[in-house]
This record gives structure tokens, C-alpha cells and sequence, in this order.
């Protein structure tokens, strides 16, 4: 028997790139609900329930796209280029938001700009990572082993929708996070949030799910189609249930259902994301074969990946576990 | 009017953006490698002595290892970026091959980050001196395998092994073996990490002799002066033997890239000169005003006073890098070398003469070299990059067929929101890098400040929990 490498790939990157988002979404959320919340302590709060986690979680962003250019280099250099400009932007608001977490306490009188470039940068980089993905939905023109599309393809109103979409989704997480991770005023402040964002955020991934199909034939063929439509069933079952299950957790006052619920939303949402791809990883021109590196090099990066990635995420696991419990404005946790 | 002209054209602009966010890169990594080594020794030292002043210097420098370190995170994000906006044929082609390397680099410095990191900067009183310098040493490491894989695909670029090109035009490995461990490989990774080294040195040296010059006595300023002073006289010498050798493996594998760097526009037969100055003169192919040892050149890289030398005459004139800023960054980093010798070989002088902490020339002169590593890190790199030109698979790959499809207008954007982002954003952490190299060290010298969050990518070890628990009442 022999392993299909590029398949076992396309999930290992699917796996890096869903972690990413999930785990950098709700850090990202926090600095997209900064503006919201007033008062340096309370702020000072916000900014240590991610303080110690915000960097490895980032790190997925550099496990996905490495990982691209090692096993689907081919996807990696028809995508990026298509992109150029939502990627460049993204990388400079995750370097404002990122250098926020160290220069925002060495200075007082100068505070309030990292609080900006705080709340900023995460806004921008999650309108960004939105607007790319939206334009990835869309599909990008491609001729031989290139992107042939134009500087401002990425531009489309279904593709703001999605940078709009994912900004609210990502308030979402941080809300439910925060209520999670905090009390009193900033707990308060996060509930009152969440009871906006996460309507907000049913409404926008019903407007994406609806528009999506309608974007393409072959998204359209594969959602209504036996067998898929084995699935265009049960997903958008889960996510009504997963929101019957914040909505209630949030009325009920509870701490921990509406942050997991909005977790469960993200992860059926990107599932929903894969059943529209799958085979292909640039949607409807190339497959993850097409796009697989030869399998000595599959094989080679494998071996370290089998080995370090459980080790990665048994450690990651420690720390969310280390740091469990309420977060205080002066950094301990109790 | 040429300079202007290239500004519209899309692959110029690429390389620009390339070399401005990579140097900025560099400068982070370049001392963090070393200032993770230095403290791993500081760690043992204060674990073996038992002397509480190397401790005090562990915690003065890890607070400014945090910030470096998280600015070399930070750039380097960016990096893996770069390859795939402004260089996507590049990367579709040397993907297969180079891919897995930075794979793995990125895995090694991911364990890192979430393995150690945590607990080399939070966690002495928590988990004990013992582990605690466990985790020192394994960042180190891990530093260390960083540089390894990132230099390993440098080198594979400079000279290419171990590979096929199948129907796509894909580079793709028959010999990881001889992938990893190309020919220049060895010689670059030893001149890298002995860069590094000597950099740190050279910042710790000026920071001991800045609080030296204020305050003679003080006991953590003089340990640190003297052991960058240590390194400078030992490291500073073998890095000029790395240097030789590794220039001798150039001249086997890259002849032209030689060439530039000695400004030999002409071929010598019967022995070359060692130009020591003189400016090149591309339009005519000569080197004015040249300043030159006969034969000296042929004695260096060949060994033997007459050997012939091929010069420039002997590449096609679109095969050349471009000689001027190649002759110019190399010798700025010879001159930075020997200034670090020379300062090594004084050290040892007024060691032996019992003078070292009181000879106010001495540190001034330390202070001035205190950022020439990451110049000489920067003009070797320099040298070695545009000395590859026009390729960037040497040999196999050229520069302009490496870009991306991508219009000016979107390249030159992109350079000018970079550049104007670093410049503030790296501008406002190097100073506050800066700004506690100007504090003294002194007894009990705090670790992180207590108000300041646990951050950084670090993880707290379990004990940790106990100790913060203990501390606040159960809710």
C-alpha cells in the first residue's frame, strides 16, 4: 500500500491553516474589541488573557504558509501573487498588533498609540485574511503555472463581505473569550458585546453561505449533488445548533458554552469551506495533486512533521491548560 | 535617469523589497543567536560559581533578548511571505527542494518558541536553576538549528546539489544528503555563526564599557567587558581564517562573484595584485586610483605568487554581478574585521598589563565598535548576494526569471508601506532595546518587571501555577 501523501498533506495544512484561525481569531478578537472597552486596567486585562499565547498561535500563519510553499509550491505561487495586496496589508497589521504586546508597556505617555496600533492592526489583519478568502471562494484566474488575473481582482463586494464577516466572526471569539477569561467590568462589557456580534455573525454566514453557491456552478453542483448532498444536510444542522447554543449561553449568563459554541461555528463553517474546495486547492483550476511537490519531498518534510507537530500541540495544549483560569489586570491568573 | 527609469520596473523594485526586509530581518537574528548563546553561558556560569553577579547579567540581558527576540519573530513572518508575492515562479520552482528545508526550519523554531522560551524568561524561581538552564541551552539550540536550515537553503541557492528538473521545470531533490550539505554550506554556516557571535560580543563588550567609563567598579560591568573582550580576541581571529576559507570555496564554485569582490575586471596571468583600494570604474572596466600589493591576490587565494587568476574579461558581460557595491561592502566588512582584531589583540595588551577596566581610550574605542557586527553582517551578506547576481539557483536559475507577474505600481505600494512601517516600528523598539543598555547593571538585578504581562510566546511551567496559587486565595 502506498500512502497518498499529497491527501495526507492537504489535511495537515487544512488542519495548520483551521488552527490558525481559530486560535489566532479570538487573539486577533480581542484587539478588534479594544475600542470598546475603556480604562487602561481594563485594558491592561484584555491585553494579558492573550499575552501569553497570542505568539504561538501566530506561528500557525507561519506553519500554513511555509507548509504551502513546501508541499503545493505550485498553489503557493499562483495564490500569493493573486493576493498581493490583502497579504501585504495583512502582514503589516499583524507587525503593528504584534510589536503592541511588548512596546505597549514601556511607556506610559505613549500608550494610547499601541492601544491603536493594538486595535488596528488586529482589525486590519482580520479584514485582510477575510477579504483573501473571499477572493479565494470567488476563484483566481490561472494560465499554465500562473496567476493570470489582474491587481485588483481580489476587490468584489462578495469579497468585502467575507473581510466583514470575518472581522465580526473574530469579535465573536474574542467576546466570548474574554467573557471566559475575565470578570467584572470587562466581563460585563463582553457580554454586551457578544449579544450584538453574535447575531451579527449568524446573519453575515448566512449571507456568505447563501452567496456562495451562486458564485460558481461547480460549488452549486457539489453542494446539491448526490452524494454531497449527504452533507449540505447535516453541516447547517450543526451550525443551528451551535447557535442555539451560544444565543442560549449568553442569555443564561453562562461562561464557557458561548465561547466553544463560537468555536464549533468557525470549525463548521471552514468544514463547509472544504466540501466547496475539495478536490481542488486553488478552487476549480488545481488539484492538490496537480499542486504536490514530488513525494521524496512530501515524504522528507513528513518524517519532521510526525514527530514535532504532537510534540507542538501536546506543549500548546500545557500552556492553554497552565494558564487556565480568570485573568487579572496585573498579569497573574488565579 | 537610469536609477529613475528602474523604479518602474517591477523586478528592480522587487529586489529592493527583498533586500530592505531582509536586512532589517537579519539584524534581529544575527543577535539573538548570539545573545542566546551568551546567556546559556551566563546561566552555567552562575550555576557552577555559584556567584550571584552572573546571575544579575543573566536577567540584564534577557530583558533585552525578549524584545529582539520577538522583532526577529515579528520580521520574520514577513520572510515567508516575500517568496511567494514577489518571487512566485522562483518559489513554484525551488519549492520541492527548498520547501521541506524551511519546513523544517520553521518546526525547529516553532518547538522552540513553545518549548523553552516560556520558561528561560519567566521561569528561574519556578522550575529551579538546573531546568531553568536546561531551557537556556535548548534555546540556544534552537537558534542554532534555525541559522542551520535558513543558511542551508541560502547555500543550496549559491551551489546547487543533489538535484533533478523534472517535465514541470521543478527543481526536485535525487540526494537530501547532498541537498543539505552543498558545498558552501559548511563554510557559510561557521562564518554566519561566528558573525553572530562576534556581534553579541561587541554589544555586550560596548555596553560593560559604557557603564565602565561612568563606573570603574562596578563588578557585572567589568565581567561583561572583559568576557566580550575575551571573544573579540579569540573569535575575531578564527572568524578571519572562516572568512578565508569560505572565500576560497567561492572562488571553486562562484569564480565571478571572486572576481568582483578583488575588483579584477582583467584577467592576470602571471600572478594578480591585492587591490586594498581604488574605486570601480564600471564604464571602462577598471579600478581608479587603485591602491595594490602585486601578486598578493594570487598569494591569498591561491597559494603561490605567480598563479594565474581569471578576471572579469573571462564572464559574459550579462553573467556579471555588479562589481562596485561588491568590491565596496566586502572590503567595509574586512575593515570591520580587522578593526575587531585589532581591538582583541589591544584587550590582551592591556590585560597583560593589568590596565583593562581603567584605560577610558580602551572603552571609547569598544563603544564605537559596539554596532560594526551588524554592519559587517549586513555588508557580508551584502557581498554575497549581489555577488551572485544575476542568478538566484547559481548557475541554473536567473533573477529576472524568479519574479512574479507582478505590475510596478503593486511592488513599488508594498516597498513604500514596508519601509515606512519598519523604520517607525523597528525605530521604536530599538530603542527601547536601547534604553536599558544605558542603565547600569547592578546586585539583584530584576527580571522581567512583575507589572508587565507573562508574554512572549511563553509558556508557564506547571509549578508556576502552584507558586501564583499560593500566593491569592482560591475563588
Amino acid at each position: 500500500m502506498t500512502l497518498d501523501l499529497p491527501f495526507i498533506w492537504a489535511g495537515l495544512i487544512a488542519f495548520a491553516v483551521l488552527a490558525y484561525v481559530i486560535l489566532d481569531g479570538f487573539d486577533l478578537g480581542v484587539g478588534i474589541l479594544f475600542p470598546f472597552v475603556k480604562g487602561e486596567r481594563n485594558r491592561d486585562e484584555m491585553m494579558n488573557s492573550v499575552a501569553p499565547v497570542w505568539d504561538g498561535n501566530e506561528t500557525w500563519l507561519v506553519l500554513g504558509g511555509g507548509g504551502l510553499f513546501a508541499v503545493f509550491p505550485l498553489a503557493y505561487a499562483i495564490i500569493m501573487p493573486a493576493f498581493y495586496a490583502p497579504i501585504t496589508i495583512m502582514l503589516l497589521g499583524l507587525i503593528f498588533r504584534g510589536v503592541a504586546f511588548e512596546f505597549r508597556w514601556k511607556t506610559k505617555r505613549g500608550q494610547f498609540l499601541w492601544d491603536w496600533a493594538f486595535a488596528g492592526g488586529s482589525t486590519i489583519a482580520a479584514f485582510a485574511q477575510g477579504v483573501a478568502l473571499g477572493a479565494l471562494v470567488q476563484g483566481i484566474p490561472v494560465v499554465g503555472r500562473a496567476y493570470s488575473g489582474g491587481w485588483w481582482d481580489w476587490l468584489t463586494p462578495f469579497s468585502l463581505l467575507t473581510g466583514l464577516a470575518l472581522v465580526i466572526g473574530y469579535a465573536l471569539l474574542g467576546a466570548t473569550w474574554l467573557i471566559w477569561k475575565t470578570e467584572n467590568h470587562v466581563q460585563r462589557r463582553a457580554y454586551d458585546i457578544a449579544f450584538w456580534v453574535a447575531p451579527a455573525t449568524l446573519v453575515l454566514i448566512g449571507l456568505v453561505s447563501a452567496w456562495t453557491p451562486l458564485l460558481n456552478a461547480v460549488y452549486m453542483h457539489k453542494w446539491f449533488s448526490w452524494p454531497h448532498v449527504l452533507l449540505a444536510v447535516p453541516i447547517p444542522a450543526l451550525v443551528l445548533v451551535a447557535a442555539i447554543v451560544l444565543l442560549k449561553g449568553l442569555t443564561e449568563r453562562r461562561e464557557v458554552s458561548p465561547f466553544l459554541a463560537s468555536l464549533s461555528l468557525f470549525v463548521l463553517c471552514f468544514v463547509g469551506l472544504g466540501v466547496s474546495f475539495y478536490p481542488h486547492i486553488v478552487p476549480n483550476s488545481v488539484t492538490i495533486w496537480d499542486a504536490a511537490a514530488p513525494d521524496n519531498s512530501l515524504a522528507f518534510l513528513l518524517v519532521g512533521a510526525v514527530v514535532l507537530v504532537p510534540i507542538i500541540l501536546a506543549y500548546t495544549a500545557y500552556s492553554y491548560w497552565v494558564f487556565r483560569g480568570k485573568v487579572n489586570a496585573v498579569g497573574g491568573y488565579h | 535617469m537610469g536609477l529613475v527609469m528602474d523604479l518602474f520596473d517591477p523586478l528592480v523594485l522587487a529586489r529592493i523589497q527583498f533586500a530592505f526586509t531582509v536586512s532589517f530581518h537579519i539584524i534581529f537574528p544575527a543577535f539573538s543567536i548570539g545573545l542566546a548563546s551568551y546567556l546559556a553561558v551566563l546561566n552555567g556560569l552562575g550555576l557552577w560559581t555559584g556567584r550571584s553577579v552572573f546571575v544579575d547579567l543573566f536577567n540584564y540581558w534577557k530583558k533585552i533578548f525578549a524584545v529582539a527576540f520577538g522583532m526577529g519573530v515579528v520580521s520574520g513572518i514577513v520572510m515567508s511571505y516575500q517568496f511567494g508575492t514577489n518571487w512566485s515562479v522562483f518559489s513554484d520552482k525551488v519549492g520541492p527542494v527548498l520547501g521541506p528545508l524551511m519546513g523544517y526550519e520553521v518546526l525547529s523554531a516553532f518547538f522552540l518558541e513553545a518549548g523553552f522560551l516560556g520558561v528561560m524568561l519567566f521561569g528561574r524561581e519556578r522550575v529551579g536553576p538546573r531546568l531553568h538552564f536546561l531551557a537556556t541551552l535548548m534555546v540556544a539550540f534552537g537558534t542554532f538549528f534555525s541559522a542551520f536550515w535558513i543558511l542551508s537553503v541560502n547555500s543550496w541557492m549559491q551551489t546547487p546539489a543533489g538535484y533533478a528538473i523534472n517535465a514541470n521545470g521543478q527543481f526536485i531533490a535525487t540526494d537530501w544528503w547532498a541537498v543539505v550539505f552543498n558545498p558552501s554550506f559548511p563554510y557559510r554556516l561557521v562564518h554566519m555563526l561566528l558573525a553572530a557571535y562576534l556581534t553579541t560580543a561587541f554589544v555586550v563588550g560596548a555596553v560593560g564599557a559604557l557603564h565602565l567609563l561612568r563606573d570603574r567598579s562596578n563588578q557585572a560591568a567589568r565581567i561583561m567587558f572583559s568576557m566580550a573582550m575575551w571573544m573579540a580576541a579569540i573569535v575575531a581571529p578564527i572568524q578571519i581564517f572562516a572568512g578565508d576559507f569560505h572565500g576560497l570555496n567561492t572562488l571553486e564554485h562562484q569564480p565571478a562573484k571572486v572576481m568582483a569582490m578583488e575588483g579584477h575586471y582583467d584577467s592576470h596571468p602571471d600572478g594578480a595584485p591585492l587591490i586594498l583600494f581604488g574605486i570601480p570604474n564600471p564604464a571602462e572596466k577598471r579600478i581608479d586610483y587603485a591602491i595594490q600589493i602585486p601578486k598578493l591576490s594570487s598569494l591569498i587565494l591561491k597559494h603561490d605568487l605567480n598563479a594565474p587568476l581569471a578576471g572579469l574579461d573571462t564572464i559574459p558581460v550579462d553573467k556579471q554581478p555588479p562589481v562596485a557595491i561588491v568590491f565596496w561592502s566586502f572590503r567595509i566588512m574586512i575593515a570591520i574585521g580587522f578593526a575587531m582584531l585589532g581591538l582583541g589583540i589591544w584587550s590582551l595588551w592591556l590585560r597583560y598589563r593589568g590596565r583593562l577596566y581603567d584605560t577610558p581610550w580602551m572603552h571609547r574605542a569598544a563603544i564605537l565598535l559596539g554596532p560594526s557586527g551588524f554592519i559587517a553582517v549586513l555588508a557580508g551578506w551584502i557581498t554575497t548576494e549581489v555577488g551572485r547576481q544575476p542568478y538566484t539557483v547559481y548557475g541554473l536559475l536567473t533573477t529576472a526569471q524568479s519574479a512574479s507577474p507582478i505590475a510596478a505600481a503593486a511592488v513599488g505600494a508594498s516597498l513604500i508601506a514596508f519601509i515606512v512601517v519598519y523604520f517607525a516600528l523597528f525605530g521604536a523598539g530599538t530603542y527601547y532595546i536601547l534604553r536599558p543598555m544605558n542603565k547600569p547593571p547592578h546586585p539583584h538585578e530584576p527580571g522581567l518587571d512583575p507589572d508587565e504581562p507573562i508574554r512572549a510566546g511563553g509558556i508557564m511551567p506547571a509549578p508556576a501555577m502552584d507558586a501564583a496559587g499560593a500566593l491569592q486565595p482560591a475563588e
